[in-house]
């Protein structure tokens, strides 16, 4: 993996910059979207020094379809845990649970832990790329096993995919 | 009294909406520990907060009846915003609980 | 209009949740539990303002929620950093 360079080291972050501008200033003018296309294009390579090594994304469609996975699991989430969060709280199990990565970027398991404090009831605590482990802590896990190994097979096994590491 | 869909729509997301943003809150005041309370401002409270958000940018568009597409831009930076504020907030309390236990307390 | 009336029941609702989040804020014990009752309250903020947005029919409060998200955010992370090693800036 080498860091891109060129006019369009970030082509997704410069779209979402642009589309971003358009949004905020509300005006779908010829105008407003040069200035956004301009301010996509000016940031990324301001900002090319900060950034980290990013893989290149090899399945798009398999990136959207994880999207709207995970759209879906926050909202199964969100009322599973409002039904713990009301129901009698001597009743939660709450645990640690120590989740192998078999991701070598950075960067994508960043993602992975961010999807993962936003799903059901766990939020990452803790990245260790270098002993390849993630701490997540877990609101109601009775079994640890199964919570990592619905981890690694909804979330993980498609972000492997999808960048190909 | 004629109701219209967009306005059943609003109505329902408004509630829903309003509904979690309580329940994230009722997480942070009444379970037991800080890892536990973490788990209802960064879930409940951000969806809440994105079905408001949802809710106004209906409201908007058909009450002036152009697409409204601004609010978006709240919902998106607060569901990127979130994980990384309970990452670091997790964080902290593990160092500052390390740093009890080891009796250099600064509480 | 149905939403002239469900509008002042979640108002009430993000109401009751700002003075949870206050009840923790002032009840702490750790600092961090003060440092997550600010940021939920200032996510609820966000959702008053919103509501205050269509309560009052205008689009003048965007700007004011927005920035609120992202000042919420950068005062959340500086404080956990504070806390984090005492040097917010690295």
């Amino acid at each position: 993996m080498k860091l891109r360079t060129g006019l369009l080291p970030q082509p997704v972050m410069t779209l979402l910059i642009t589309f971003l501008w358009v949004v905020i200033v509300s005006r779908f003018t010829l105008g407003s979207l040069v200035m956004g296309a301009l301010v996509g294009l000016a940031v990324p390579l301001l900002v090319r020094a900060f950034w980290v090594d990013r893989p290149v994304m090899r399945r798009p469609l398999l990136a959207l379809g994880l999207l709207a996975r995970v759209l879906g699991d926050i909202v199964v989430a969100n009322i599973e845990v409002a039904r713990l969060v009301l129901g009698p709280t001597a009743r939660l199990r709450p645990t640690w649970l120590d989740l192998p990565l078999e991701l070598e970027s950075p960067y994508v398991a960043t993602i992975l832990c961010s999807i993962v404090s936003l799903t059901p009831g766990t939020v990452s605590v803790d990245i260790d790329m270098a002993g390849r482990r993630a701490r997540i802590h877990a609101l109601n896990a009775p079994d640890p096993e199964a919570a990592i190994a619905t981890i690694k097979r909804r979330y993980e096994a498609p972000l492997k995919e999808i960048f190909r590491c | 009294m004629p109701v219209s869909p967009a306005d059943l729509l609003v109505s329902l997301l408004l509630l829903v909406g309003s509904g979690f943003a309580l329940v994230g809150s009722i997480g942070l005041a009444r379970l037991p520990d800080f890892m536990t309370r973490l788990h209802g401002p960064t879930k409940a409270t951000t969806l809440g907060v994105g079905a408001i958000v949802i809710a106004d940018m209906v409201h908007t568009s058909v009450t002036t009846g152009r697409l409204s597409l601004q609010e978006l831009a709240i919902s998106l930076f607060l569901f990127i915003t979130a994980p990384v504020s309970a990452h670091v907030l997790a964080k902290a309390a593990l160092a500052s609980q390390a740093r009890r236990a080891a009796g250099r307390s600064s509480d | 209009m149905l939403t002239g009336f469900v509008l002042p029941l979640a108002l009430g609702l993000v109401g009751l949740a700002m003075g949870l989040n206050l009840f923790r804020l002032l009840k702490g014990p750790a600092l961090e539990d003060r440092i997550l009752a600010l940021d939920t309250l200032t996510i609820n903020a966000i959702a008053l303002v919103m509501l205050a947005g269509i309560a009052l029919g205008t689009k003048a409060y965007f700007e004011a929620a927005l920035i609120l998200a992202m000042m919420g955010f950068v005062g959340t992370v500086a404080l956990a950093k504070y806390r984090l090693g005492g040097d917010i800036i690295e």
